[in-house]
């Protein structure tokens, strides 16, 4: 068992929590230490994953996945501990490991209780990664519920505003998505196989059967589709949101938008797609109403927020709207385009958060109202949010840029004039998001200095700069050079394809 | 020829971008205006030896039998989206793209050594070179292109350089908010390229300039006759696509944002919002131009689009105080020529000349217009404001840029020997060829061209001297800022002698180019020199004509000075029906409906929760009773249900 | 004569019916205690009852009874305690007056 790399990217933030246990309250160095080695391994790890991956997949392994491991955990449930990835979890690893690094450096003075914070910390990586390693559905919605869990303490706890409040939104609402999903997983789980054969929570297995009856397929789509989808902050389940954001602390921020919400997305195609693909040709057009709604819905709620991170979290209903949908669109290209969307909207967002925990940390405001000119005060920040700034709105040689041209292109693909009509408004968030981006960047980078207090505040010092150095390398690295990443993801998709193809 | 100098002529200004933008503010302001000018000096010079190879080694591969070929020198799958829809990078050599890039790197190398003088004084001076690198890096990009894709990521890129460079001057709120616009404006107008790049490339699956434009019967054929709205799909594409030209090229009614956009540095406004960034749009049009031959109705939209905007942009220029937007309408209207022009060209009048005097008047038009902004920064740099009430009687403090503008002013207005005479008059030829309409049409644009500049020259050069003067005695700029306006004086006497229709055509064949003295040049160059006659007799001497013209006609000159309203009507649309309108409203939408059913569920939850709480009242003797009468009720059930 | 089983059953109604009543009206808490014991007995002698005529050979239904008595007798002693403790936070014995322990 614990011969497969896989089980390790749960196992090391396991171990991260045990050393910091071990920790004093208050002993910052021995926390940092901890933390610090714990996410650059997590990160060699993820490294040495996309590589060998690739290796492999360069030598001829053409197998569904690879690193398949499979341990019995709950024989009268059938419930296995069952890991393996593809190209698109190995990315999605990645980009956790990422963020896991950086926000941790983000969050190198939090205050109070430091070891308690890293402790929740850890427990949600935790629950990240697995639910990324995951094939097992059982297993996979376990984790995905240990990642939901520390988010209430993290903003309840350490959160600013009306912290509580949200915190308790954001479980609440999640925690419905998730009684939807366990609905629909159950519903799978039972008719998963067919008559005779022992049911199983193996997505493979389940997909290889492919004897979900219709009928069921419909009701278990939606299920799933809504349960992954309120993660994915799919309108009108997006509120919890805006207020969850606003009030988590930077680092928890970073992780939630970064890769909590990627966990929707990713869910969507895996289990609701991947599994149901009948019903998914059938009801797409439902959802990718809702989701075309979210792209321009968020994008223009967004323009006139005056709280840096309401600004945000709009733009992500927006952006990750434009995951669901590209996901909808159910072609390689489009879908390739939603995972591409993934790791750019991970990147650029945990990004922004931490500037905006960085800038917040300074001013003690968020309101863009009584703050302009950052340039002049901070140039390194300035710089920083403007990069993001550009990234967002999908400046060629950023991410953005890539992922949202590979999901129109993509979602073109289909001629009739109701995908096209979504298609059309879905471009039209390149406009209103350059609009809400510049409004922000105009009031708070450029400009007059706002408040005369501002001019003695000081620039980023080394652990922020390489928090913020290390997204955007990665941001310009899937700007530059695209074209492996992509043909990793679009790869991968092959199986999905085949499903949906199979009762086209 | 290899493809080191091509990969090189991308690749230098990119990594100058990369060390002056990353090298912190540690690198002296010496050290980095050397940097810039030297590697902006090999580029030109790299770009120099591409293009004369081009035209002149007469090499089987740039020339076969006459035919000057369309060269792939390198192209280089960047991201694949289908299987057959691959974008690439890539370096096209031909007529219009080596013609471009003795046209980048010459203004690019002038504003370099410029900005030298001129920018001397400010805070950022490395941030400027940086992003003066990313600009050339973006244009060439741009016009090497081999395929829409790859040009539209240009494009993009030539916006954002657009957008940093008019937001040079960070600190003051109107270069912010002309910034923001300009980039708000063209992105706007990048949607529907965008749109059009999406449905070409479903029809034909292909990106390729190549094959797309060698073969546009196969295009249109690939459409299977699908039309939209009564419009065949292909027109609909490649009028969409025009559309991004008209948002870079500040075609009405998206021009809004270039008169703003003079917030920026005045060599930057040379650079990008005279020479090289604004043709962009003509130069899209001229790369696609046989699919827009194949669908005659976009180039009819663009010649309408064109000939509105070259008379709004110079009845406009003729009422602005600021000489820098009378400049900056004059560059919107002599685009709309080189549109008009591209509009009217047709294979079968004159072999097409149209084309040809398009580009021409680009290649000229690019040389005098930085040569009149760069004068403009010089005079600005004297007498440190922008509009012409601050000056007069210039000529004897600053000789060198008197007689430089003067060469601008009349290569603009169309005199002959200078530049502007021989390419304007190709270009109504051609229009006279179409239809008399647009010639006629074209040609009182031309003379109000003269008369609107020439009124700028002769209220900053003659006129009344400033008071002021006495106090801040003006004087010529320093040889950085000199050299560059002689050159470009030098280069607008004598481009007009270049044989431009042996080098480029729109077949690509040489084409011999002569003037029609009796039907075109002789009638507009009367007309011109009657504009500047009129401008003389205005605007020479102080004198209370201009005022009474003024006060004649308060309506007319109010509305041409507050350029028609259309900003008013942009503010109107985007703050009050948008912003307000629409953002507010789904921003209230979405706290109190949306947002609103959520919290309603939770509190209608707990108001049920309170309701039954009530129940749990602390009085033993109550859970009694209704313990007991549970019992009795469950009692009798059970027994109801046994018998 | 042999008693019918009506003879005990009925008293033990009528004890369980004056327990239940005494719980319910009575405000003094010591009354209450003194009601229940009314119920528990009630119980406690239909225990014996059932015990006696339906299964004569077996003797559960004492040892339960026993049992019970043990128990009231425990749970007597804590509720009397109680009350003291109450007695001396309220002042009182009254039911009434310990309302606040709700929610």
């Amino acid at each position: 068992m614990f011969g497969n790399l896989l089980i390790w990217f749960v196992i090391v933030p396991v171990l991260m929590m045990a050393g910091l246990a071990c920790c004093g309250n208050s002993n910052m160095k021995a926390i940092r230490t901890v933390m610090v080695t714990g996410s650059i391994v997590l990160l060699a790890m993820a490294i040495w994953l996309v590589v060998s991956f690739l290796s492999l997949r360069g030598a001829g392994d053409t197998s569904e996945m690879l690193y398949m491991g499979s341990w019995m955990w709950y024989a009268p449930l059938n419930i296995h501990l069952a890991v393996g990835v593809d190209g698109i979890s190995v990315l999605m690893l990645l980009l956790s490991a990422i963020i896991v690094f950086a926000g941790t450096f983000a969050s190198w003075k939090i205050n109070p209780l430091p070891k308690n914070f890293f402790l929740w910390f850890c427990l949600l990586s935790t629950g990240v990664f697995g639910f990324f390693i995951s094939i097992d559905m059982f297993t996979m919605f376990m984790f995905y519920e240990v990642a939901l869990i520390p988010m209430y303490l993290l903003i309840g706890v350490w959160g600013t505003g009306r912290k509580e409040y949200s915190a308790m939104k954001l479980t609440l609402m999640l925690m419905g998505g998730s009684a939807f999903l366990m609905l629909g997983l159950l519903g799978i789980f039972w008719h998963g196989t067919p008559e005779g054969v022992a049911p199983t929570w193996n997505i493979l297995e389940i997909s290889h059967y492919a004897s979900i009856d219709p009928s069921w397929q419909r009701l278990l789509f939606c299920f799933t589709f809504v349960g992954f989808g309120v993660l994915g902050a799919m309108f009108p389940f997006h509120t919890w949101s805006p207020d969850g954001h606003a009030c988590a602390p930077t680092a928890v921020s970073m992780l939630h938008a970064g890769v909590l919400m990627k966990l929707g997305g990713y869910g969507c195609f895996r289990i609701a797609i991947f599994l149901c693909p009948q019903a998914a040709n059938e009801l797409a057009w439902i959802f990718i109403i809702l989701t075309g709604v979210s792209i321009v819905y968020g994008a223009f709620s967004a323009c006139v927020q005056t709280d840096l991170k309401y600004i945000n979290a709009y733009s992500s209903v927006s952006h990750c709207g434009m995951v669901l949908f590209a996901i909808l669109m159910l072609n390689t290209t489009a879908m390739t385009g939603a995972i591409l969307q993934m790791l750019s909207h991970g990147l650029m967002t945990a990004l922004f958060f931490a500037l905006i925990g960085m800038i917040y940390g300074r001013t003690h405001t968020r309101d863009i109202r009584q703050m302009g000119g950052m340039m002049k005060i901070m140039p390194y920040l300035g710089v920083c949010y403007m990069i993001a700034g550009f990234a967002s709105l999908g400046l060629p040689g950023l991410s953005g840029f890539v992922a949202e041209m590979t999901i129109f292109f993509g979602a073109f693909q289909d001629a009739d004039l109701f995908h096209r009509i979504f298609v059309i408004a879905a471009t039209t968030s390149i406009v209103i998001t350059a609009v809400y981006i510049l409004r922000v960047v105009g009031k708070l980078i450029l400009g007059p200095v706002q408040d005369e207090h501002h001019l003695t505040l000081t620039d980023a010092s080394w652990w922020e700069r390489l928090s913020t150095a290390t997204l955007i390398v990665c941001l310009a690295g899937i700007g530059f050079f695209p074209n492996w990443i992509s043909e990793t993801i679009s790869s991968s998709f092959a199986p999905i394809i085949a499903a949906l193809n199979g009762v086209i | 020829m290899g493809i080191t100098l091509p990969i090189l002529i991308l690749a230098l200004p990119f990594a100058m971008f990369l060390i002056l933008g990353l090298g912190g503010v540690k690198m002296s302001r010496k050290l980095a205006g050397v940097l810039g000018i030297l590697a902006n000096g090999c580029l030109l010079v790299m770009s120099y030896i591409v293009a004369f190879t081009y035209f002149f080694s007469g090499d089987s591969e740039f020339i076969l039998d006459g035919v000057r070929q369309q060269v792939q020198l390198y192209d280089v799958t960047w991201l694949a989206f289908t299987e057959r829809l691959v974008v690439n990078i890539g370096f096209i050599l031909d007529p219009i793209s080596a013609m471009m890039l003795i046209v980048i790197t010459t203004i690019s190398f002038m504003v370099h050594l410029y900005s030298w003088g001129y920018m001397e004084h400010e805070p950022g001076f490395q941030r400027y070179y940086a992003f003066l690198a990313l600009f050339t890096f973006s244009m060439l990009g741009l016009v090497v292109a081999t395929n829409i894709f790859q040009m539209y990521i240009f494009w993009e890129l030539v916006g954002v350089s657009s957008y940093l460079l008019i937001g040079f001057f960070y600190k003051l709120p109107s270069a912010v908010s002309a910034s923001k616009k300009a980039f708000i404006v063209t992105r706007f107008a990048d949607l529907g390229m965008l749109i059009g790049i999406l449905v070409l490339s479903y029809y034909t699956p292909t990106f390729n300039f190549l094959e797309l434009t060698h073969n546009p019967g196969a295009v249109m054929a690939s459409t299977g006759g699908a039309t939209f709205m009564g419009a065949s799909v292909l027109t609909w594409a490649m009028v969409l696509i025009f559309t991004g030209g008209m948002g870079k090229s500040a075609m009405m009614p998206l021009h809004i944002w270039l008169p703003d956009a003079m917030e920026g540095p005045t060599p930057v406004s040379a650079l990008i919002h005279a020479a090289t960034m604004v043709v962009a749009g003509v130069y899209l049009v001229a790369r696609m131009f046989p699919l827009y031959l194949e669908v005659e109705a976009s180039l009819l939209f663009i010649t309408c689009v064109g000939a509105i905007t070259a008379f709004y942009a110079a009845v406009v220029a003729c009422c602005q105080i600021d000489i820098k937007r009378i400049l900056a309408f004059s560059t919107i209207s002599q685009i709309a020529f080189m549109m008009v022009s591209l509009g009217v060209a047709r294979p079968e009048l004159h072999d097409g000349m149209g084309y040809m005097a398009s580009m021409f008047h680009l290649f000229t038009h690019a040389m005098f217009k930085a040569l009149l902004f760069l004068g403009a920064g010089a005079l600005i740099h004297a007498v440190h404001s922008n509009n012409y009430t601050s000056m007069g009687g210039l000529r004897k403090y600053m000789p060198i840029t008197h007689w430089t503008f003067l060469i601008g002013c009349l290569a603009i207005a169309g005199i002959w020997p200078f530049s502007g005479f021989f390419s304007k008059d190709e270009m109504l030829a051609a229009m006279y060829a179409n239809n008399a309409l647009w010639g006629v049409w074209m040609t009182m644009v031309a003379g109000l061209t003269a008369f609107y500049m020439f009124r700028m020259y002769f209220l900053v050069f003659w006129w009344e001297e400033n008071p002021h003067y006495k106090e801040h005695k003006p004087h010529d700029a320093p040889w950085q800022m000199s050299v560059p306006l002689i050159i470009l004086a030098a280069v607008s006497c004598v481009a007009g002698f270049i044989p431009f229709g042996e080098f480029v055509t729109w077949n690509r064949l040489p084409y011999h180019i002569h003037i029609d003295w009796v039907g075109v040049a002789i009638p507009s160059l009367v007309i011109a020199a009657c504009a500047i006659a009129l401008a003389a007799w205005l605007y020479m001497k102080k004198n209370t004509k201009p005022a009474a013209m003024k006060n004649a006609f308060p309506v007319l000159w109010q509305a041409a000075n507050r350029r028609f309203y259309w900003d008013e009507i942009y503010m109107f649309v985007t703050h009050k029906i948008i912003f307000n309108g629409i953002c507010r409203g789904i921003a209230w939408f979405d706290r109190h409906v949306i947002d609103g059913t959520m919290d309603g569920l939770a509190s209608m939850t707990q108001f049920f929760s309170l309701k039954i709480r009530g129940m749990q009242s602390g009085s033993v003797q109550t859970y009694v009773i209704w313990y007991f009468i549970g019992a009795v009720l469950l009692a009798a059930i059970t027994w109801i249900c046994l018998l | 004569m042999d008693l019918s089983i009506l003879w005990y059953l009925v008293p033990a109604v009528v004890m369980f019916c004056a327990g239940v009543y005494g719980f319910v009206t009575r405000k003094n808490m010591i009354a209450l205690l003194i009601s229940l014991e009314l119920i528990l007995n009630a119980a406690d002698l239909n225990f014996v009852v059932f015990n006696r005529f339906l299964f004569p050979g077996s003797m559960e239904g004492m040892v339960f009874t026993l049992f019970a008595i043990a128990i009231a007798a425990a749970e007597t002693a804590v509720a009397i305690a109680i009350i003291i403790n109450i007695y001396r936070a309220v002042g009182n014995t009254d039911i009434n007056s310990v309302k606040q322990m709700k929610y």
